[in-house]
C-alpha cells in the first residue's frame, strides 16, 4: 500500500523525530530478536564446510616438488625427501626413480592461513579442513609433522561437484 | 548522670540518634550501591549486549550475574596511581565529592509512605541542588589531574552539567506547580489524588506533564553523561575526559557514582512523573499492614525506576554522540525555551482549571 502523500514541509519537519524513532526501533528489534553468540567452549560453532581451519596432507600424492614450501609467505613448511628406486612398471623395464617424503612439517604458529600452498600444489596433496581446535600450550607443539597432517585428511570435506560444462579431470589416479 | 539522648525514628524504629543515623546510612548505601549494581548488570551488561546481538557476560555465575563482583575485585586490586604533577589532595578528594553528591540525592526520595530518610518540605529543591554538586567534583578531577584531556573533559562536563541543569529544573517546575508543593511526598500524594477532566485514578503526572517528562528525560540523559551527551568522556577525542588519570578504586568510585546517580535521577523522575511509590489500587489506608505497605511501595518505585532507566539506556545504546556546539545549542536554543513554554502553559491551565 503506498504511503499517503505528505507536503514536503511536513515531511522535512518529521525527518528528525522519524529518524530517532527508526534508530530506537532498530535497537529494540535487535534486542528482542535474540543474540547470535555461540557460547564456544560449551557449544560448538558450525563452521562452513570449506572454512580454512587446518591444512591436511595426502602423503601419497606428494612428489617433494617443494612448490608449496617455496611459495609459502611465512616459510612455515619444511620438506625433506630422497630419491628411491621402485620396480619397473612393465616387465623388463628400467627401475623407476621416485621421490620419497621424509619430512613434511607445517608450523601452525607461523602459518597465516593464506592457502597458497593448497592452491599451488600440482598434485592435490594439500587440502583445507574446517577443523580448528588444535591449539597447544607449548608453541613447539604447533609444528604438525606429516603423520599429524595426514590425520587431518579424514576431516577434509568432499570436493564440490564440478560446474556444468567444466573440463573433466584428467589422469586421475585412484 | 547520663544525658538523655533524643529518640529518633526511622520506619517506626525508635532509637538513639546515632543508631537511627547508622540505619539510615546503611539504607542509603544499600539502595545506592544495589541500584548502581542492578543498572550496570541489567542495562550495561545485558541490555546493551542484546541490542548488539550478543549475550554479554555469561560465565561468572548464572547468566554472568557475578560479573559485577569480578569487576569490583579487579578494580580493587589495581594500583592507585597519582600523576607526577597532580594536585594530590584535590585529585584524591574529587571522586569522593562526586559520590557524596550522589548519595545525598537518595536522602529525599520516598519509597513508601514512611520509607524516606528525610522527608524535607523542599525535597525536590534539595535533590536538584545536591545533584549539581557533582560538577565541583568533576572540575576538581579535571583540573588536578595535570592532563590536557582531563582538563578539557572536566570543562566540557562542567559546561554540559550547567547547561542541562536549567531544563532539568525548569521541567520540574511544571510538576511542582501542578502539585503545589516542593516536597516529594506531597508530590506523590497529589499524583495519587490527581484527576484529569474529572477522571481520576491515573496516579501519575506523566499525562498532563508529558512535555516536562520529555524535557526531564533529555536533561537527565545529559546530566548523567549518557551517550548522545557523552562529550566530556568522548574516548576518541579526550580519552575518558576527567577520568583519564584515575585508576583502581578511585575510577571505580566515579563509575559507581555515574550509575548510582542514574538510579537516583530515575528515582526522581519516577517520583515526579510516574507517581513514585503509589499506584492505582495501592491502599493508602492499609492501616495494619504498615511494613507490607512500605515494601510494596519500594517495589513499585523500583519498577518505575526501571522503566525510566530503560528509556535512558535505550537512547544511550542507540545514538551516536552530539558535537560539543550542537550539544550546547540543543540545551539553550530548544530545551530551555520549551521548558519555559511548558511552565507558562501549566500555569495558565492550573489557573483555568481552578478558576
Amino acid at each position: 500500500m503506498p504511503r499517503p502523500e505528505m507536503p514536503e514541509s511536513v515531511e522535512r519537519a518529521l525527518e528528525v523525530p522519524m529518524g530517532f524513532a527508526k534508530g530506537l526501533k532498530t535497537t529494540f528489534m535487535t534486542m528482542v530478536r535474540g543474540a547470535v553468540t555461540v557460547q564456544y567452549p560449551h557449544e560448538r560453532e558450525d563452521v562452513t564446510p570449506r572454512a580454512r581451519g587446518v591444512i591436511a596432507l595426502k602423503e601419497e600424492n606428494c612428489t617433494v616438488c617443494m612448490l608449496c614450501a617455496r611459495q609459502c609467505p611465512d616459510w612455515c613448511i619444511y620438506i625433506e625427501g630422497h630419491k628411491d628406486k621402485e620396480p619397473p612398471r612393465r616387465e623388463g623395464g628400467k627401475p623407476r626413480t621416485v621421490s620419497k617424503l621424509d619430512r613434511f612439517d607445517i608450523d601452525y604458529s607461523l602459518c597465516m592461513y593464506c592457502g597458497i600452498c593448497v592452491e599451488v600444489c600440482p598434485f592435490d596433496a594439500l587440502h583445507w579442513s574446517p577443523e580448528f581446535e588444535y591449539s597447544e600450550p607449548n608453541i613447539a607443539d604447533m609444528l604438525h609433522d606429516k603423520h599429524r597432517l595426514g590425520l587431518w585428511e579424514d576431516t577434509v570435506p568432499e570436493a564440490p561437484a564440478l560446474e556444468a560444462g567444466a573440463e573433466a579431470p584428467k589422469g586421475k589416479k585412484k | 548522670m547520663t544525658l538523655p539522648l533524643a529518640a529518633h525514628t526511622f520506619l517506626g524504629i525508635r532509637g538513639a540518634y546515632w543508631n537511627v543515623t547508622a540505619l539510615k546510612v546503611a539504607a542509603v548505601l544499600g539502595i545506592a550501591l544495589g541500584g548502581a549494581g542492578a543498572f550496570v548488570y541489567l542495562f550495561l551488561f545485558k541490555m546493551m549486549s542484546h541490542m548488539q546481538s550478543r549475550l554479554g557476560p555469561m560465565e561468572a555465575g548464572p547468566h554472568g550475574s557475578m560479573q559485577l563482583m569480578a569487576e569490583v575485585l579487579k578494580f580493587l586490586q589495581k594500583e592507585d596511581v597519582f600523576p607526577e604533577r597532580a594536585d594530590r589532595w584535590v585529585f584524591a578528594a574529587a571522586p569522593a565529592v562526586v559520590l557524596m553528591s550522589t548519595f545525598m540525592i537518595y536522602v529525599v526520595i520516598p519509597a513508601g509512605p514512611r520509607l524516606v530518610v528525610a522527608n524535607l518540605d523542599t525535597g525536590i529543591l534539595f535533590a536538584l541542588a545536591v545533584s549539581s554538586l557533582s560538577v565541583i567534583g568533576v572540575l576538581m578531577a579535571g583540573w588536578s589531574s595535570a592532563n590536557k584531556y582531563s582538563l578539557i573533559g572536566g570543562l566540557r562536563a562542567a559546561g554540559q552539567l550547567i547547561a542541562y541543569e536549567l531544563p532539568l529544573v525548569l521541567a520540574v517546575v511544571g510538576v511542582v506547580m501542578q502539585a503545589g508543593s516542593l516536597s516529594l511526598q506531597r508530590i506523590v500524594y497529589s499524583q495519587a489524588h490527581f484527576k484529569l477532566f474529572g477522571v481520576g485514578g491515573f496516579g501519575l503526572f506523566a499525562i498532563p506533564q508529558f512535555v516536562g517528562l520529555f524535557l526531564f528525560l533529555v536533561a537527565a540523559q545529559a546530566e548523567l553523561g549518557q551517550t548522545p551527551f557523552d562529550m566530556p568522556v568522548a574516548e576518541s577525542e579526550v580519552v575518558t575526559g576527567y577520568m583519564t588519570e584515575y585508576t583502581g578504586l578511585r575510577f571505580l568510585i566515579f563509575f559507581i557514582g555515574e550509575f548510582a546517580t542514574g538510579f537516583a535521577l530515575a528515582g526522581i523522575g519516577a517520583t515526579l512523573f510516574l507517581g513514585g511509590w503509589y499506584f492505582p489500587g495501592y491502599g493508602l489506608h492499609w492501616g495494619n499492614l504498615a511494613w507490607a505497605r512500605e515494601l510494596v511501595g519500594l517495589g513499585v518505585l523500583v519498577a518505575k525506576v526501571m522503566v525510566i532507566a530503560f528509556l535512558i539506556f535505550w537512547v544511550r545504546f542507540t545514538f551516536p554522540r552530539f558535537r560539543e556546539d550542537q550539544l550546547q545549542a540543543f540545551a539553550w536554543k530548544y530545551l530551555i525555551p520549551l521548558s519555559l513554554v511548558n511552565i507558562l502553559v501549566t500555569g495558565v491551565a492550573k489557573v483555568a482549571v481552578h478558576a
